[in-house]
């Protein structure tokens, strides 16, 4: 078990150390220098040429690589080419948006998933299972920017139920807050649901042909109780499983629902530094959010060596 | 093993797609039944008409995609002359669609078989050679698969700048390490066969039987699944559209309309709907299409 870990754990920092080598080598490759993404493209060369000196873009690529990893294993991000701000504070202060979106997303995920796989796995073919079976290969083709729009304008603008948009902190009203996270959330949570129930679903339609479920109903317990207690327990392992990888997954899936309900999070300053070509901000936010994935992947796999032994021999 | 490598996949190609296994729903009861083949047809000649539409848009009597007909948002189906109306700034909505249909087209398509090509050959390599090579090549796939493609392609925006060029190699990028592991997996199922060894008893060369013998039977599986990446491609680009990180306008793409159209979600709904419901009904038809290749698929091995 310690050498699947330590060999697991060697994976995880060589991909990180791919990924963050690759973004600093696609700079070089970058068609306008990083130089004029600070300026402005009308600057004079002189300004040019001591801002390369400054920041040390002149250095060949693996004196500047390694300098960024030094830094970073002092918990050093470095400073946006543009605020001048710290990337970690930065990051810190857009963290608590992403991190509550992803739990209501997956306590939504739960809450509407569960009862959806008991009750279409207990009635396995009829309306209602073709009914949702329909309406989750829909949704699995939805992008996530427009199943946000499509619930944006029929529950926000249609019915008023949510505001159009706009964050309010916690700290400053608790209700406020979780109205206006709830409709994000959802979207960020909506493929979810559909992964679970389908698992869950099959999951259940197996465990439900058992012979303790015959047992325990003929001895009368009622469907409910047998659903709870005898069938959702033993058939909730690869939901465990599938719930750690989807913590993963949302991290990713927040970024675009950011941008369409405009909410000040991780995802959103990913993609502002995309679009304003601060690339050390790119590199810290790629490195954090591979980082929080690639844990989290790390923790799902340990977890599942941890149950099923046979996984360990590879 | 299997398991771990399910687990592993699931995971990572997951922030731009959902993964196989949830995409086709499981339960014997599902396949059991009967389907009909109508819905099938419609979503295929869906696509044959994006197709043919796109390809001749030139030809066609279209409005040009940048000429301001005069009427903004115009509702759809109540002009002959533009019956999908048109948008904030009068373009013909019906032009735009086709149009953008050739950049969503170009991109998922093109970034798939690029993928597909390269993937399937490193695959088959890998899968008929084993040794230092197959680690090497697992290793590099585990890795790209274990992290987020949403995030590889943002990163590529950054440093290359959005274009259509970027946006398929991007693409390309992120779908590759799937279908390497589809062709090895593939291509170690068929090297175990009889006639896979009775060729390399008769002497023939490993690129013969790998020409000859292994690929012709590991195109068929794996191009069945090239379908549902096309779709999950077809997605992706469009998101980065939206972003503002794929093509830039004033080129028409489905992701540019929805993001240009949505803030004035609430007085003219149409200028979202009408590419949204373009890029769904194309998402779903080749999705569609997918499964249906692979229900028949799993059929025909059975008989």
């Amino acid at each position: 078990m310690t050498r699947f870990v330590a060999g697991r754990l060697g994976r995880l920092v060589f991909v990180l150390l791919l990924v963050t080598f690759a973004t600093t080598w696609f700079l070089d490759l970058t068609p306008s220098s990083p130089a004029i993404a600070i300026a402005g493209p009308d600057a004079q060369p002189e300004i040019l040429e001591a801002i390369n000196e400054q920041y040390g873009f002149n250095d060949p690529l693996v004196t500047r690589y390694g300098r960024w990893i030094n830094d970073v294993t002092h918990g050093d991000l470095g400073r946006s080419y543009l605020t001048r701000q710290p990337v970690t504070e930065s990051l810190v202060a857009r963290l608590p948006v992403t991190i509550e979106l992803t739990l209501l997303a997956t306590v939504l995920a739960l809450v509407l998933s569960v009862p959806a796989a008991m009750i279409t796995a207990y009635r396995s073919g009829s309306r209602i299972d073709r009914g949702t079976d329909v309406f989750t290969s829909i949704v699995l083709c939805m992008p996530s920017f427009l199943t946000a729009l499509l619930l944006i304008y029929v529950f926000a603008i249609k019915l008023h139920w949510f505001p159009i948009q706009g964050w309010v902190p916690i700290s400053r009203s608790l209700t406020d807050n979780l109205r206006g996270a709830f409709l994000p959330a959802l979207t960020v949570a909506m493929t979810e649901i559909v992964a679970f129930q389908r698992v869950l679903r099959a999951d259940l339609i197996q465990t439900l042909q058992q012979d303790y479920i015959a047992m325990a109903r003929s001895k009368g317990i009622s469907t409910s109780r047998i659903m709870v207690r005898h069938a959702l327990r033993p058939s909730s392992l690869s939901l465990i499983t599938l719930g750690g990888i989807s913590v993963a997954r949302l991290l990713a899936g927040t970024i675009v629902v950011e941008i369409v309900f405009t909410l000040p999070g991780v995802g959103r300053l990913l993609v502002n530094a995309v679009l304003n070509k601060d690339l050390i901000m790119v590199q810290g936010l790629v490195l954090f959010i591979a980082g929080v994935y690639l844990v989290v992947n790390l923790l799902v796999d340990i977890l599942y060596a941890a149950v099923d032994p046979r996984v360990r021999v590879r | 093993m299997m398991s771990r490598d399910l687990n592993s996949t699931a995971g990572a190609t997951a922030p731009i797609a959902m993964d196989d296994a949830i995409a086709a729903p499981a339960g014997s009861a599902r396949s059991a039944r009967r389907r009909s083949n109508i819905p099938v047809a419609i979503a295929a000649l869906w696509l044959l008409l994006l197709i043919v539409t796109s390809a001749f848009a030139a030809w066609l009597p279209l409005t040009d995609p940048a000429d301001d007909t005069g009427h903004t948002h115009l509702t759809p189906f109540t002009s002959w002359s533009e019956p999908l109306g048109t948008d904030q700034l009068g373009r013909s909505q019906l032009s735009r669609v086709v149009y953008g249909a050739r950049i969503s087209l170009a991109a998922g398509v093109l970034s798939a078989a690029i993928a597909f090509v390269v993937g399937m050959a490193i695959g088959l390599v890998a899968g008929y050679r084993r040794g230092l090579f197959d680690d090497l090549v697992g290793l590099i796939t585990d890795a790209l698969l274990s992290f987020p493609g949403l995030v590889v392609l943002l990163a590529l925006a950054a440093t290359m700048g959005p274009s259509l060029r970027v946006v398929v190699v991007g693409l390309s990028i992120v779908s590759l390490p799937t279908f390497i592991r589809l062709s090895r997996a593939n291509t170690l199922r068929v090297s175990t066969t009889d006639f896979v060894t009775a060729a390399r008893a008769t002497g023939a060369s490993t690129p013969r039987i790998l020409s000859r013998e292994v690929l012709p039977n590991i195109v068929g599986p794996v191009s069945t699944y090239g379908v549902v990446i096309v779709a999950v491609l077809i997605v992706a680009e469009s998101s980065l559209s939206y972003l503002g990180l794929g093509v830039r306008p004033p080129t028409p793409t489905w992701g540019v309309m929805i993001s240009e159209g949505q803030s004035q979600l609430a007085a003219h709904p149409w200028s979202v709907a009408v590419p949204g419901l373009a890029l769904f009904s194309t998402v779903y038809s080749l999705n569609m299409i997918g499964e249906w290749l692979r229900r028949r698929d799993g059929l025909s091995n059975r008989i």
